[in-house]
This record gives C-alpha cells, structure tokens and sequence, in this order.
C-alpha cells in the first residue's frame, strides 16, 4: 500500500529561467501541479515602468507563450499551474493565457483563476492618511520621505486565494504578488485540506516551497559542494516536492534528467538568502528552519522530516519600488605585460578628468576584474603575470546628467590612456535608471478584505 | 585545487591552520545590503569544530573593512552554521555599483578564512578529493 502523495513541480525559478523546463516537467513524468515563480524584489518595478508606457504591460510576458506550449498537456494530464507570472497586471496575464487556451481550441477544458488585491499603490494616499506609516524596515524612514517618487507598491499575499481558486476548479492560477511559497503551499492544502492554522504544516509547505522555489537550485544548479561530479547540466531536472499527508515530503527531479538531488544539494538551498532561520516569515506562518530533518532516501531523492512551525503574524510584508536616480557600468581590459597597473593608472586618469569637469556623484566604485571584483582585499596582490584585468568603474548619482557625461569618458581613454587596452566594441555603456527597493510592513486586516479569485469565463 | 593553505602558523601544538574551503560548502544570498552565508561543513564531525572557531568575531574580523557588522545563527540539523554580513552590499539592490551587488559568491570569501583544527583533521579534509 502506498499513502498518496502529491506532487509539486518547479518550472521557472525566476524570471528569465530555463524556457525548456516546464515543458520538461509536464512531459518527464508524472507530477499534479506545476509553479512557476516570477517575482524577484525589483521584479515589480520593472513590471510598473512597463505598463506605465503600455497599459496592456506589466507582467512576464513570456510566461503566455510557455503555456501555449503545456496547454495541451497540461489540459491532457488534469496538471494544474500556480504562478505569479501576473506581476502588477495579473488580469491582462490570465486574460492573455485564456486567450492562448482559446486558439489551441481547449475553451472550457481550462479554467484559469486570476487573483488580485495586492496591488496597493492606488490606495497608498488612503492608507497614509490612515496613519499607515510603511516605514522602511531596514532604515526606519517613513515613506513620506520618498512618497512622490513611488512607482510601484504591492503587498505579499500568501496561499488563500491560490487554496480558493484551486477549490473554484482552476486549472490557472494567475496571480501578482504572491510569495513564492504560497505557491507551493496553496496546491498542498487544497489537495490534504489541511488547517490553515495547523503550524507545522504550513511551516513544512513553506519549506517544500523555499525548497523548490529557485527551480534548480536545489537539484545540482550553482551547487559549490563537488560541482565536477554533477553531470548532464545540459538538461538538469527541475526540482519536485513529493509531499504526504502528514506534512513530510521528499525532494526528487524526473529520472532521466541531469543535476543532482542530494543532502548537500537541498541544505545549499536551504541556507541561501536565510536570515534568523528560527524565524522565517511568511503571510501564512513562520517556518524554524533549525528543525528541519533531511536523509536521502534512494537516488535523487531527499526525505524531509520534523519541520516545526508557529503563529502567523498579524501583518503583510509591502514590496515598494521606488525611483532613486542614476547609474552607469563602463569596462576596459588591459592586458600584459602589467595588466594591473595600466588598469590602475587608467582608473586614476578617468577619475581626475571626472574631477576636472566638476562633475558630481554619489559614489564612484572601481573594481578590477581578475583582481579584487569578488574578494576584495582579501584576494591579496594579484601575480605579476595575469593576462589581463577588466577595469570596471561604475557612477551612480541623482542627476542624469553627471552619468550621462560618465558614460563619454570611457572610450576616450583608449587613445588618450595606458596602453594595450581593447574590449571597448560593445560602444558607450548605458544610462540605467535606479529603482529602489523599499520593504515595509502593513495590518493584514487592511489588505485581506480587498484581495478578489475571479474565474475567467472561458 | 592542489595549491592548499595547512601550516601551524599561530595554530599551537598538534593542530594546523587551514583554510575553510577543505572543511565546508557554503551558499550566499542577499536581503537589502546585508549578504547572507550559509558555511556547511562537509563532514559531520566537522560542524563542532566550525561551531567552535568559526565565531562571529572572527568573522567581523576577516571581513573587515567589507562590511559593518556580523550575526551568527547555529543550524546543528543541518550541520551548517548562517551568517549575516550587514553593509556588505555597497547599499545592495539595484542602487550598488558592485559586480556581486546580491552577494552570490560572498560564500567563497568566507571560505578563504583559516582556523585550526587537530593536526589529524587537518590531513583528512586535505585528502578528500
């Protein structure tokens, strides 16, 4: 006898993932739900400024051509797909999703679920005035300081309404700012119909999400511990969450695949951007990563055991991007003999003409790439041999422009510096816009009354 | 991989120093302008020893200069110790001007770090392959 398990697969890990792999999760085998995270903390922003130029913008665009691809498996299997690909338009996501089920001809046989609510930046004014503060969690600043230059502002919403929509009968689930493990957690207490205030479960589907939720990550991608063994990154399987009933679960990819499912494997992903790990936060409870038990369990499988958790807190984590100024990245290679010291003079020089033109700006960093860019001084003296070292200086200042100006100082330096320069064809590095990440806390009372599971009609 | 840092150095009698790297993996990420770094050690029987030496002065003091100030949580279950590296970001994010502006191989700089550790251990990590 077998007790029933249901599976969890990752498809993207971020946006801008493998394309190939959640087409290789629908085919590889078998799984009953596919999530696919898009959201990273800048994520939003650059979703904003899109749809501020197009309104029908403003989500991951290429998460509807992936579907057009696993609809029909997908329809086929009954798998059903959590994502907050939706980003700060998640109605034009699901309505363009239904619009790729309508010309594959399967109107009727996917229902796809859109959920809204977390979008907050139309009722910022209204929640200031209401004495919300959104004070800024790192600093302590209130975001008065830097209201007018708001460009995005949404609240993290956690499994509920993936839980309803799942219950409405969704096949899609297109979502906006949704963490990443209510993605996760939402399939496996539609499917164990778990309490949502039984802690331990919610702590052990917040770490079978965590788990899963940087796709690869967790199953031989970036892994340090004896990286020349893992093989077959060429097509490396994406992690699944194989979980049960009582809240344990094992990790495991599809046979056949590439990477590595192992202890070392999942405790990297585990550890990777931890903070307090008695205390990981989500809108759904707060997961003790000390008490996670891991064993492997056969190949490419990981069991995982004895997850304790507790209470949820009573408020919402706020994602608030907002306008900051500008940056720019210029590089130069010098090559041997005396790479490092060309690369230094040609620093020097860049940095006196700066000054000469009274130009000003918030910081000027120089790293030599080869040298010093990843270890700083603990690098130590670079041999007197290299090959050569990339000279890479960035601005960054309020004013556009000072970068502006920053950006036309590169190129000259190759017939006016150091000699044996080269690597300049890629022309004038680019004027970027800085858009800052401001996180902030909110009563959950006044986001969880707003947020809305419509069905689409097909 | 052969070049390998194992000498007695300020080690005392019967321990070496060596270098993190042959004693733990280790994966980094980033929240704002802190960098996070998980140190796992390799082999059980290694995680005292990282518990023990591994201390969060010790590590404020081999960042220094890199970043302000240094937290250190313990996950025995996981043989693995975590680390919070706070302003090691140059202001992290979008606004740092960094190559490794969300920290991704901050881990790796903590695993140049030497501690010392009984001389038998020493010859073993520096076996493994």
């Amino acid at each position: 006898m077998t007790a029933r398990t249901v599976r969890v697969a990752a498809g993207q890990g971020f946006w801008g993932d493998w394309l190939e792999a959640p087409v290789r999760q629908v085919q590889g085998g078998p799984i009953d739900y596919l999530m696919m995270d898009y959201l990273a903390e800048v994520t939003m922003s650059i979703m904003q400024k899109q749809k501020s130029r197009d309104p029908r913008m403003g989500y991951a665009r290429d998460f509807v051509p992936l579907m057009e691809r696993i609809l029909p498996d997908i329809a086929a299997k009954g798998i059903r797909v959590t994502s907050n690909a939706g980003g700060v338009n998640p109605r034009a996501c699901a309505e363009a999703v239904r619009e790729a089920a309508r010309k594959l001809g399967l109107s009727g046989k996917v229902r796809i679920a859109l959920v809204t609510g977390d979008d907050i930046l139309p009722r910022l004014d209204e929640l200031l005035a209401k004495g919300h503060e959104l004070r800024d969690m790192d600093t302590g600043r209130p975001l008065a300081a830097i209201r007018d230059k708001v460009l995005s502002a949404n609240a993290y919403l956690g499994m509920a309404p993936i839980v309803e929509a799942l219950r409405g009968g969704a096949h899609v689930v297109v979502t906006g700012r949704v963490t990443d493990t209510g993605l996760t957690l939402g399939p496996l207490f539609h499917e164990f119909g778990w309490a949502t205030d039984d802690w331990d479960k919610v702590a052990a589907g917040t770490v079978a999400g965590h788990i899963i939720e940087c796709g690869a990550q967790s199953s031989g991608g970036n892994l340090l511990r004896d990286w020349r063994k893992v093989k077959g990154l060429a097509n490396p399987g994406f992690p699944i969450v194989e979980a049960s009933a009582d809240g344990t679960f094992v990790v495991t990819k599809h046979p056949g695949t590439g990477g590595v499912v192992s202890v070392p494997s999942v405790t990297e992903q585990l550890v990777y951007e931890m903070g307090d790990p008695h205390t990981y936060i989500t809108p759904d409870g707060i997961a003790d990563f000390t008490t996670i038990q891991l064993r492997q369990a056969g190949k490419d499988r990981v069991r995982v055991s004895g997850i304790r958790g507790r209470e949820r807190t009573d408020k919402l984590k706020v994602s608030i991007a907002y306008f900051y100024g500008y940056k720019a990245v210029g590089t130069l290679v010098y090559s041997w003999p005396e790479a490092y010291d060309k690369a230094k003079a040609a620093d020097r020089i860049l940095r006196q003409r700066l000054a000469d033109l009274g130009l000003e700006y918030e910081q000027i960093l120089t790293e030599f790439v080869g040298v010093d860019a990843t270890h700083g001084p603990l690098a130590g003296p670079p041999t007197a041999d290299l090959a050569e070292v990339q000279l890479r200086i960035g601005v960054r200042a309020k004013e556009k422009a000072a970068v502006e100006r920053f950006t036309r100082e590169i190129a000259p330096l190759v017939l006016t510096g150091p000699p044996s320069v080269t690597g300049f064809a890629g022309g004038r590095p680019e004027v970027q816009e800085v858009v800052a990440y401001w996180p902030a806390l909110i009563d959950r009372t006044e986001i969880e009354p707003h947020v809305r599971v419509e069905i689409l009609e097909p | 991989m052969k070049t390998m840092t194992a000498r007695r150095g300020k080690a005392g009698a019967g321990t070496r120093l060596i270098q993190l790297r042959f004693l733990a993996h280790a994966r980094s990420g980033d929240k704002g302008d802190t960098a996070n770094v998980g140190l796992i050690a390799l082999e059980p029987e290694y995680y005292p020893i990282l518990r023990k030496e591994v201390t969060r002065a010790r590590v404020a003091r081999h960042f220094k200069g890199m970043v302000s100030g240094v937290d250190r949580f313990e996950l025995p279950n996981l043989n693995a110790l975590n680390f919070l590296l706070h302003g090691a970001l140059d202001g992290g994010g979008t606004i740092s001007l960094k190559t490794d502006a969300q920290g991704k191989v901050y881990s790796t700089a903590l695993l140049r770090m030497e501690i010392p550790v009984p001389a038998a251990i020493a010859r073993k990590a520096r076996r493994a392959p």
